[in-house]
């Protein structure tokens, strides 16, 4: 403990009169308060906080003062310049938050500008549907097979049950290919017709079980119009097992339009003739636009089905024996189902294309908002 | 085949509130496609009446001539005075029978008739037409004129069955039997579980030998002939109403009476039929195949030369009549003609008919070589009912006896090859197996009994079929009868359980990322047609010999100027650019992945191999190399801007270098560094065009080129300026691709960077500078990246600056500034050497 001061000055020192830190002290909050931006505030913190400020000098005076006032004066300077750095710091955050506020303002943009610097691209749709479709099926196991657009025509036909001059090999308007043998032979080459000789090529390929799917492009001589297009697509489906049955074809005919098409969607199969299937049967789903509800209901036709309130969506049935027999899979332990679908329609009737010729004029107005996957 | 609503009721007591849409859905359930109701006379009102014809005045002064006419309708028009009508018509005269109808009534298509002022008169009334009528036009436009036995006021609505429905059935190639009333009558009967009254069980005179001479030397092509004469038949005779009306209504125009009727028994038998003018026929009747080059002249008019292959009818003179496809001019009935100077009628007296059973694929093959499709042949071809041929002719002798007042003569003659009966073996429970239904034995039996068969056995079911169903030959068929009988709707719905599959093929991946990748770049798939010519090659400048040249050539091509399969993709999509560009889209970038097709010349035709078992290795593989090549390629076309002006900035134009990354693009996607080289290759500029290599096996092949077309090529294809194109094959960017990528390692050192600016001739590639700078630079050098290209005065004339930044970074430690200089030096060095660079200071 040191030895009292006896050598203070008996004046006291006018700075620190309690009257003089408050008068400095409201002068500090006023100026504080009066600083307009960031700027400004920063004059004051030096003007009322800085080493030369009222306060900080009168501080500095407080060893002049005799022991018992030392505290209290003490006290008083130190309070007085807590409140100015207080306020100095509540201003300091006002005055940020405004600045920031007002940059945010200045800042903004109209959000509503267009930014199609490069625009965008776009899939066709029959190759997103024919994706799709395909993705069905190798959902539940199925594999994607492939075969070549010029084919054989022992693949096309013969090996599918159809019979040289048979009637069924005219139905098909088919594409030849020309020989390159200087005696004009045949070349027994076509476009193929449909996507079934990729079922034969499979089942000559692979011993069963198998279940393949077979999206593709086929070619029949129609001229293109609003409804027929000489190229079209077709998705092809086979599965040769042991026991399978025509009411494991109708289940999985259900599955895909369910898939494709909703949850309620109903299939209807009728009897027809292929000759690769024996029972044969065309499909129809019910109408994926009316639903079946134009049906005798003349107020609200429906140009999708005819007002018939079925669509057909392509032949099915069991695969003809003979078919197994040609591709080397013994009849006797297996049994299949095959069918083969127009991919063209059915992306018609679920898009609302009203022009086949719409899907391959190749206008970027049509394809464009198929955008990626359908 | 049209199926008059009316007609079939002849056959099956069809409930009489039945309508036509009812009995398609039963006929669409058991399997025949009935296309379309047709409802005839739908809305017709009468009153239509029979009248005679009183009186006919000629209106003068009009355009056409005009007839005023007053009409004996009897009570009909609630008076007895005679009806007065204008007509325009001019065949009929003073006293003929007409149908007329009266104010009041409702014509098809709601033609409402009121008594209105016409050419100066009041017609009250028309006489009518059968177009008029909704009884289809004859050819003549001409009002009916009928025949005098119909007593005036008589109503002719139901005179002349204006009020019917006829379905119109797609008869599928199985099912040749419902190319007949018969056939489709038992469909009927069957759907409704309702007996059939078959119209082919007739009385048939036995053969004998008096009947007129027939030899068939080729019993494999005609297993049955029949012939039976008719004589005397009255010229003036004519086809009935009734008969004419169904044949209108089965689609056929009725002709003479001879020929009304042998085509009204082959619409009800489904048996087809010949009459010839036995006067004209010279001698025996012959069947036989033609001698080549021999010559007819069909019904048609048309002469023919006749192959080997086809069947011919024959006398003594040559071929009447080609078999079983279309009679022959020279034996034709002739059609009644009034002799000028007594008024009689001559024509045709004496018919010898021919029921007939050809071959059905000899017909076939003959219809299709003649491009001759008669009803006669579309029957012959889908299978007609051998046992039906003896009671067609005599429905034929009955109805021309009955009609024409002819006598059948005694004489029948019948020359057939005994074919045994069909049988097929099957197991009761194979329908139940293929169906996955448990129909059981009864049923299955019931159901073969019903479309015909006999059926014996009891587990094992021996099955013989009738003659009318030669479709029917192995067990599956029978199965579909029995299913589709008891219903396809009442199959039930289950799911196989394949084993578990491997998703997609990682080439089939590939092809996928490979058209999301360019749409994601910003390009429009298109799917173009294959089909080309080789004027578009000219266009595009290709030289003779390139193997673009080796195109697919079609026989029957849809169009002679586009005969070929596409050896490029670049054709078709400039097609649709320019399509795009004249419907005003003029910033284009589009793309396309497909097959494109190389003849190789080596091709051999391909074989028609055996179906009855698996072809052999050596045989699929001698049919695969029938085929050409099919590689799939990608390829861009690109024209006007890349980028668009905007609020942002200016536009950008699509260029050669977006062409060339379209191909980096689809590289990348099949895992494949492409390496771009500079070349030359039409259709591209010669100083814009970029071969695109892969390294296969360490080995560089190209895969495809890019850059700006020919300017010339521009031009001749009316093109936008400047448009680029890429091209590139993806079976060959398959083959370089590497296995899985190995993730790269990733070192948290800092990096060093440095950038160099190296002074380079012009004609130095960038390519091969960066490739110098990589070697050199060692394994220091993370990434290097060209950012500046300079030229001007003060490099010289033909010179250029590549700037470029080089990333540096190790491993394991920090780079000191002098490793990482070290390094950049080493790269420059290399430079230095290989490009003759020179380091900018």
């Amino acid at each position: 403990m040191s030895a009292p001061n006896k050598s203070y000055d008996p004046v006291e020192v006018e700075a620190l009169k309690p009257e003089e830190i408050a008068a400095r002290l409201d002068e500090a909050l006023a100026a504080i308060a009066a600083a307009a931006d960031l700027e400004a505030l920063r004059e004051v913190k030096v003007a009322h906080a800085g080493d030369r400020s009222p306060l900080a000098l009168a501080n500095r005076e407080i060893g002049a003062l005799p022991p018992h006032a030392k505290a209290e004066a003490g006290k008083r300077v130190g309070q007085a310049r807590g409140r100015v750095n207080q306020a100095l710091k509540v201003r300091q955050e006002e005055l940020e938050a405004e600045r920031d506020a007002r940059v945010l303002v200045e800042e903004a943009v109209d959000v509503t500008l267009p930014h199609d610097r490069v625009p965008a691209g776009a899939r066709h749709p029959l190759t997103t549907f024919m994706e799709r479709v395909a993705d069905v099926f190798v959902a539940m196991g199925y594999e994607v097979a492939e075969g070549p657009e010029v084919e054989a025509e022992w693949f096309n036909f013969d090996a599918l049950n159809f019979v040289p001059d048979h009637p069924a090999r005219q139905m098909q308007d088919t594409f030849f290919v020309q020989g390159n043998s200087t005696e004009g032979d045949e070349s027994g080459v076509v476009l193929r017709t449909h996507t079934s000789p990729v079922q034969a090529r499979t089942l000559v390929d692979r011993e069963p079980p198998v279940y393949v799917v077979c999206p593709g492009r086929v070619y029949r001589t129609d001229e293109l119009d609003a409804t027929h297009s000489p190229v079209f697509h077709q998705i092809e489906l086979l599965a040769v097992d042991e026991g399978l049955t025509m009411a494991d074809l109708k289940g999985t005919l259900d599955h895909m339009v369910r898939a494709l098409f909703g949850p309620d969607m109903k299939t209807r199969l009728r009897p027809n003739y292929f000759p690769f299937t024996e029972p044969s049967a065309e499909m129809d789903m019910v109408c994926y636009v009316c639903r079946g509800e134009s049906v005798g209901n003349p107020d609200r036709p429906c140009r999708t089905c005819s007002s018939e309130g079925w669509i057909e969506l392509g032949g099915c049935g069991m695969v003809n024996p003979k078919v197994l027999i040609a591709c080397g899979v013994d009849p006797e332990k297996y049994s299949g189902f095959a069918f083969g679908f127009g991919i063209d329609r059915m992306l018609m009737f679920r898009h609302n294309v009203e022009d086949m010729r719409d899907m391959f004029e190749g206008d970027v107005r049509f394809t464009r908002p198929f955008g990626m996957e359908i | 085949m049209r199926v008059p609503l009316s007609w079939l009721r002849e056959y099956v007591d069809l409930p009489a509130t039945e309508s036509g849409r009812d009995v398609q859905a039963k006929l669409i359930a058991v399997g025949l496609e009935v296309e379309t109701v047709e409802r005839l006379g739908d809305g017709l009102k009468g009153p239509l009446v029979v009248g005679q014809v009183l009186t006919i005045e000629e209106l003068e002064g009009f355009k056409k001539p005009i007839r005023f006419c007053t009409v004996d309708v009897g009570r009909a028009n609630g008076t007895g005075e005679p009806q007065e009508i204008v007509c325009g018509a001019r065949n009929f005269s003073v006293g003929d029978k007409v149908v007329v109808v009266l104010p009041g009534a409702v014509l098809p298509g709601d033609f409402k008739i009121a008594a209105r002022k016409t050419y100066g008169k009041t017609s009250h009334g028309m006489i009518c037409s059968g177009d008029e009528l909704g009884m289809g036009d004859d050819g003549t436009h001409g009002i009916i004129v009928l025949p005098p036995e119909y007593e005036v006021g008589t109503d002719a609505i139901e005179l002349l069955e204006l009020v019917d429905e006829v379905l119109d059935i797609a008869v599928t190639p199985d099912r040749g039997y419902c190319l007949s009333m018969r056939g489709v009558a038992r469909e009927t009967a069957i759907a409704y579980g309702l007996p059939l009254r078959d119209p082919a069980l007739l009385d048939v005179p036995p053969p004998n030998s008096a009947g007129y001479p027939v030899q068939v030397s080729d019993p494999m092509g005609c297993e049955r002939f029949t012939a039976r004469t008719v004589t005397g038949l009255e010229p003036e005779a004519r086809t009935p109403l009734w008969m004419q009306r169904r044949l209108q209504k089965a689609g056929m125009r009725p002709v003479s009476l001879a020929v009304d009727v042998t085509n009204y028994v082959m619409l009800e038998l489904g048996q087809p039929l010949h009459a010839y003018d036995r006067t004209s026929v010279d001698g025996p009747i012959g069947v036989r195949r033609a001698t080549p080059g021999e010559q007819l002249t069909t019904l048609d008019g048309t002469k023919r030369v006749l192959d080997a292959e086809d069947m011919v009818i024959t006398d003594n003179r040559g071929p009447i009549g080609l078999a079983g496809v279309m009679g022959g001019a020279n034996t034709e009935i002739a059609a009644p003609v009034a002799d000028p100077e007594t008024g009689r009628l001559h024509g045709t007296t004496d018919v010898v008919i021919e029921a007939a059973h050809f071959d059905a694929l000899a017909i076939a093959r003959t219809a299709r070589r003649h491009k001759l499709s008669s009803e006669a042949a579309k029957r012959f071809e889908r299978g007609v009912d051998p046992e039906a041929a003896s009671a067609a002719a005599q429905r034929t002798v009955d109805l021309l006896v009955l009609l024409a007042g002819g006598r059948a003569e005694e004489g029948v003659t019948e020359v057939v090859s005994p074919r045994g009966p069909r049988t097929i073996t099957l197991p009761a429970n194979h329908p139940d197996k293929v169906a996955g239904v448990d129909y059981g034995r009864e049923t299955v039996v019931r159901r073969l009994q019903q479309v015909g068969c006999d059926v014996y056995g009891q587990d094992e079911l021996v099955v013989t079929v009738p003659s009318w169903r030669p479709d029917l030959s192995e067990p599956n068929d029978l199965a579909e009868e029995v299913i589709r009988l008891e219903g396809y709707e009442n199959l039930p719905s289950t799911l196989p359980k394949p084993p578990a599959g491997r998703g997609l093929t990682e080439r089939q991946r590939m092809h996928r990322r490979v058209g999301r990748a360019l749409a994601g770049a910003g390009y429009v798939e298109t799917l173009n047609y294959p089909f080309t010519g080789s004027a578009v090659l000219d266009q595009l400048g290709i030289e003779p010999d390139d193997p673009r040249r080796a195109a697919v050539t079609l026989v029957n091509p849809l169009s002679d100027e586009e005969p070929d399969l596409r050896t490029t993709l670049i054709p078709g999509l400039l097609n649709a650019l320019r399509r795009n560009y004249g419907r005003g889209t003029h910033d284009l970038a589009l793309f396309e992945t497909g097959p494109v097709f190389r003849a190789t010349g080596d091709e051999k035709p391909a074989s028609r191999l055996v179906v009855d078992r698996r072809p052999t290795d050596d045989e699929i593989a001698s049919l695969d190399a029938s085929l050409p090549q099919q590689p799939r390629r990608a390829a861009v076309v690109l024209a006007g801007g890349r980028e668009q002006a905007g609020w942002w900035g200016d536009g950008r134009p699509g260029i050669w270098a977006d062409a060339v990354e379209a191909g980096r693009t689809v590289a990348r996607e099949a895992g494949v560094e492409l390496i771009v080289r500079q070349d030359q290759h039409a259709p591209f500029h010669p100083g814009r065009c970029a071969a695109l290599l892969a390294l296969v096996d360490g080995e560089e092949i190209l895969v495809g080129n890019a850059g700006e077309l020919h300017p010339r090529v521009i031009k001749t294809l009316a093109l936008p300026e400047r448009t680029c194109a890429m091209e590139i094959d993806l079976d060959r960017l398959e083959q370089a691709a590497g296995g899985p990528l190995r993730a790269p390692k990733i070192s948290v050192f800092p990096v060093a960077t440095q950038d160099v600016a190296l002074v380079v001739d012009e004609t130095v590639p960038a390519a091969d500078v960066e490739a110098a700078l990589r070697d050199g630079a060692g394994e220091l050098l993370e990434s290097l990246r060209l950012f500046d290209i300079f030229t001007g005065e003060q490099l010289g004339a033909g010179k250029k600056s590549l700037a470029y930044a080089l990333r540096f970074r190790a491993a394991d430690r920090t780079l000191t500034a002098d490793e990482a200089s070290a390094a950049r030096d080493a790269a420059v060095a290399a430079a230095v050497e290989r490009t003759g660079a020179v380091l900018r200071g």
